[in-house]
């Protein structure tokens, strides 16, 4: 009787399915360049596990607004300081048929620290995992650590099954060996799509997952996705309705779009904030000139300051970005925890002030300096290094700059090359959307463990951030943790650590035939596309 | 012939070898792939530790001694951005590259050698002006601007045809093409036509100056006044034997619309081996960029190679000469 029940539902269900080919609604979509890899342990870029995200999906989500919500876990919870403990959602399949369960996350953790895994870092913050039961399940952390949940946003799950069956239990490394190079070009997630074929840097077609525990918006049952690589091809076949989004799309061609018909450009601020920074280690500069021999002007404070307020940054967002980007004060977007409306200003533009800066500090005659500035990374990078330069000329700092392609940028300035600049310009998404991440990875001394101070690349030092950071990382009251945030930013703002410029816009294009929601670290998530 | 052929596949291997270690000594210059490979939250450790794995911090020639060793094996190692085998990755981009340059060299000769020959013969018609004036154009327009010009018309304008891609493709075993689907077809037409009118206008204008030299000759005059016809005078007597310079030319260009390909296929997004390359350099993936490199040279040495031998086929001068000198 049992087996005629499921076969009766099974026969409904089939009928059911039937019928939904008839409003079979195809969505495509290009972005500049293509998912690093289906492995979702191999790569920790915002586009490639964004998209992965369609096919794959963590413990927990964040929704259009960023906030978070629960996916693979229903609720958690800090059970003690260093535990945290996750309720797993029941019921949910993967798209081979196979059920999830706690021994698939615990298996997922194994497998993030595996060689060619680029998620050591979420690797780090787990100690232990301890399996309860099926559907519940422990993290223990080294420290207490009250931001866990933010953090294992973009750490997804595998199927322990599928990965054994498929010898893919270790993460796709790029330096080689067939292990693991399966989940490369295959997938099987818990996701809303299933990945149907992909071939890299060419095609990924991915197909509706009707199975899918979650009841989303999107009534797309297929979504083929292209690589183009040139702004004025993705602009026209966005424009010729090639493509239904396409992104990033040129600052300057907003204009064509809205002329065109039937297709708009979609823009918002992006929580990327665009910084300028001063080597504060040498004893004297690497690029100046007679003026600073034996000196480093940008070790005092007033120099650093005379820069900040020789910037006119109303005429960048007006001349460079077309009045889109949003000027920052902090080194921290609005949409990160831990911002506060009221830190988030800057000195007035004021070049006679900044004159008088300069001559106080000595400098009254200015100097040279090399500015090292990436053309092809961040929206109009060398535009706005460009307009940097002249303004900075006015307080008579004569900036030769030197603007190259991200790959020989960062090569020049980053770690492995001994942090080879004097001026530069680089731009930061805080991958936890916290306060936490910039204060460690940009405004911390170097030289600590771990990856603190990384990506400092001038070297500010106080050692007080550092301090405050720590506690932060560990900090479980919210109110206390906020409270020393601020502190910290306070600093780094007296001081001018940094010149934050500003949040620069997402830049998308959307035909009118469908709706999408743009999140504002620049992720598409296909869950939020709907087709007119 | 055949010390001849030794002698030729001796200087093809040094040329290899040559562009090889020029390309290699390129990279350098090409800036730091670990920062492409890693997302911003990796460790410096791990960074270093990525950086020892691929023997980036080898000095020059151990990496290339590794390159040659592995290449001669038709090994050329795993590129950083698809991690997947370069040879693999070659294979599966080849078609589409192959396909669109052949229609491409086609086209150029299918049309730039009649249009070459009517307007020698008719030197002052109209329409040689309109071919003539035509040619400028496709000599002096950089290609990506024609490409985008293209695409603005018929693309956006007119949506005649799609503005990028390779269409459906069908797979006929390991190669993939795009002739068989209507889509695929549509696809072709505007990067062929791109790629196809630089060679064709410098067809058109080196056949054109080659059969104005050759009919001026005395044995196309003798020709002439045996009285044969005008239609054997020029198509047998003189456009056989404006062929020799014309054949070399398109020969080496078969190689350059291989190569150049490259602007033609970034502009077009079309998914062959070009687009790889462009998409490598940027992303510093050296084996990619290594492996494309010494395989366009191959085919520039072999094409040469056949050049050289289709004089022998169509000079029989060229054969008593080297008989004489003893080679």
């Amino acid at each position: 009787m049992r087996s005629i029940t499921k076969t009766l539902t099974a026969a409904f269900l089939g009928s059911a399915m039937l019928a939904a080919p008839a409003s079979a609604k195809e969505f495509k979509f290009a972005f500049q360049g293509d998912a690093g890899t289906m492995d979702p342990h191999g790569l920790f870029e915002t586009f490639t596990l964004g998209f992965q995200r369609n096919i794959y999906e963590g413990l927990v989500a964040r929704d259009g607004n960023m906030a978070m919500t629960g996916a693979l876990a229903e609720s958690w919870e800090n059970t003690s300081p260093k535990v945290w403990t996750f309720n797993l959602r029941k019921g949910v399949k993967f798209h081979n048929g196979n059920d999830f369960t706690a021994d698939d996350v615990a298996f997922s953790v194994e497998r993030i620290k595996t060689e060619g895994s680029d998620m050591k870092v979420v690797a780090a913050l787990i100690d232990k995992v301890k399996v309860i039961d099926d559907h519940t399940i422990e993290f223990h952390t080294p420290a207490p650590n009250p931001i866990m949940p933010l953090q294992l946003e973009i750490f997804y799950i595998m199927d322990k099954e599928w990965s054994e069956e498929n010898k893919t239990t270790e993460a796709t490394s790029v330096a080689g060996g067939d292990e693991g190079n399966f989940a490369n070009l295959n997938a099987n997630g818990t996701g809303p799509f299933k990945l149907e074929s992909r071939q890299s840097g060419v095609k990924t077609v991915l197909v509706r997952n009707d199975d899918h525990w979650e009841d989303i918006d999107s009534n797309v049952t297929k979504a083929i996705f292209t690589p183009i690589d040139q702004d004025a091809t993705r602009v026209a076949a966005l424009i010729s309705g090639d493509v239904d989004l396409a992104w990033p799309i040129p600052v300057q061609d907003w204009n064509r779009l809205e002329s065109a018909d039937g297709v708009k450009p979609l823009t918002g601020p992006e929580a990327r904030t665009i910084f300028l920074g001063f080597n504060q280690t040498d004893d004297e500069l690497k690029t100046g000139g007679d003026a600073t021999k034996g000196k480093n002007p940008f070790k005092d404070v007033r120099v650093r300051k005379a820069f900040m307020q020789a910037i006119d940054i109303e005429a960048i967002k007006k001349k460079i970005m077309r009045g889109s980007a949003t000027p920052a004060g902090l080194m921290i977007a609005p949409q990160i925890n831990g911002f506060t409306e009221g830190q988030n200003t800057r000195p007035d533009h004021d070049v006679a002030a900044a004159k008088k800066l300069m001559e106080d500090a000595g400098y009254g005659d200015g100097f040279e300096v090399t500015m090292d500035c990436p053309n092809d990374r961040y929206v109009n990078d060398e535009k706005i290094c460009q307009a940097s330069a002249s303004m900075l000329a006015k307080i008579g700092v004569k900036v030769n700059l030197l603007a190259q392609t991200k790959s020989k940028y960062f090569g020049k300035v980053l770690a492995q090359n001994e942090y080879d600049t004097d001026f530069f310009l680089l731009g930061w998404t805080p991958s936890t959307f916290d306060a936490h991440n910039v204060l460690s990875a940009l405004m911390s001394c170097r030289g600590g463990e771990d990856n603190i101070g990384a990506f400092n690349l001038g070297g500010y030092c106080n050692p007080k951030i550092n301090e405050l950071t720590a506690k932060v990382q560990s900090e479980t009251d919210q109110d206390k943790r906020q409270a020393m945030i601020e502190e910290a930013f306070q600093i780094h703002s007296d001081e001018v650590g940094h010149i934050p410029l500003h949040q620069q816009p997402l830049s998308w294009g959307v035909s009118d035939k469908v709706d999408v929601i743009q999140r504002p670290d620049n992720v598409f998530d296909l869950r939020s596309a709907v087709v007119k | 012939m055949i010390s001849f052929l030794i002698k030729r596949l001796l200087q093809s291997i040094l040329v290899m070898l040559t562009v090889a270690i020029i390309a290699f000594a390129l990279f350098r210059y090409v800036g730091d792939p670990i920062n492409n490979m890693v997302g911003q939250d990796t460790t410096l450790e791990e960074r270093a530790e990525l950086r020892e794995r691929l023997g980036l911090d080898d000095p020059f020639f151990v990496q290339f001694g590794r390159f040659v060793t592995n290449a001669v094996q038709g090994e050329f190692g795993i590129s950083y951005q698809h991690r997947r085998p370069v040879s693999e990755l070659i294979a599966e981009r080849a078609p589409a590259t192959l396909e669109l340059s052949l229609l491409s060299a086609i086209l150029a000769i299918a049309i730039g050698i009649p249009m070459g020959v009517y307007t020698a013969i008719h030197r002052d018609g109209w329409l040689s002006r309109a071919f003539m004036s035509l040619s400028l154009i496709g000599i002096s327009l950089p290609t990506f601007l024609i490409g985008i010009l293209l695409i603005l018309l018929f693309g956006v304008i007119l949506r005649w045809l799609p503005t990028f891609g390779r269409g459906e493709v069908v797979q006929l075993g390991w190669w993939s093409t795009g002739f068989l689907t209507w889509s695929g077809i549509k696809a072709l037409i505007m990067p062929a036509i791109t790629l196809a009118l630089f060679q064709m206008t410098l067809i058109m204008r080196l056949v054109r100056a080659e059969m104005l030299e050759v009919l001026r000759t005395d044995f196309v005059k003798f020709g002439r006044a045996r009285g044969l016809p005008d239609r054997y005078v020029h198509f047998k007597t003189a456009l056989k034997n404006t062929m020799v310079p014309v054949i070399t030319i398109i020969g080496l260009q078969l190689g350059a619309i291989i190569a150049f390909a490259i602007i033609t296929e970034t502009v077009f997004q079309w998914p062959g081996m070009g687009l790889m390359f462009i998409q490598a350099v940027r992303e510093v993936d050296i084996p990619i960029m290594a492996a494309y490199l010494v395989m366009i040279a191959l085919i520039f040495v072999i094409i040469n190679l056949i050049v050289d031998m289709l004089y022998y086929v169509v000079d029989p001068r060229l054969r008593v000469d080297r008989a004489a000198t003893g080679h």
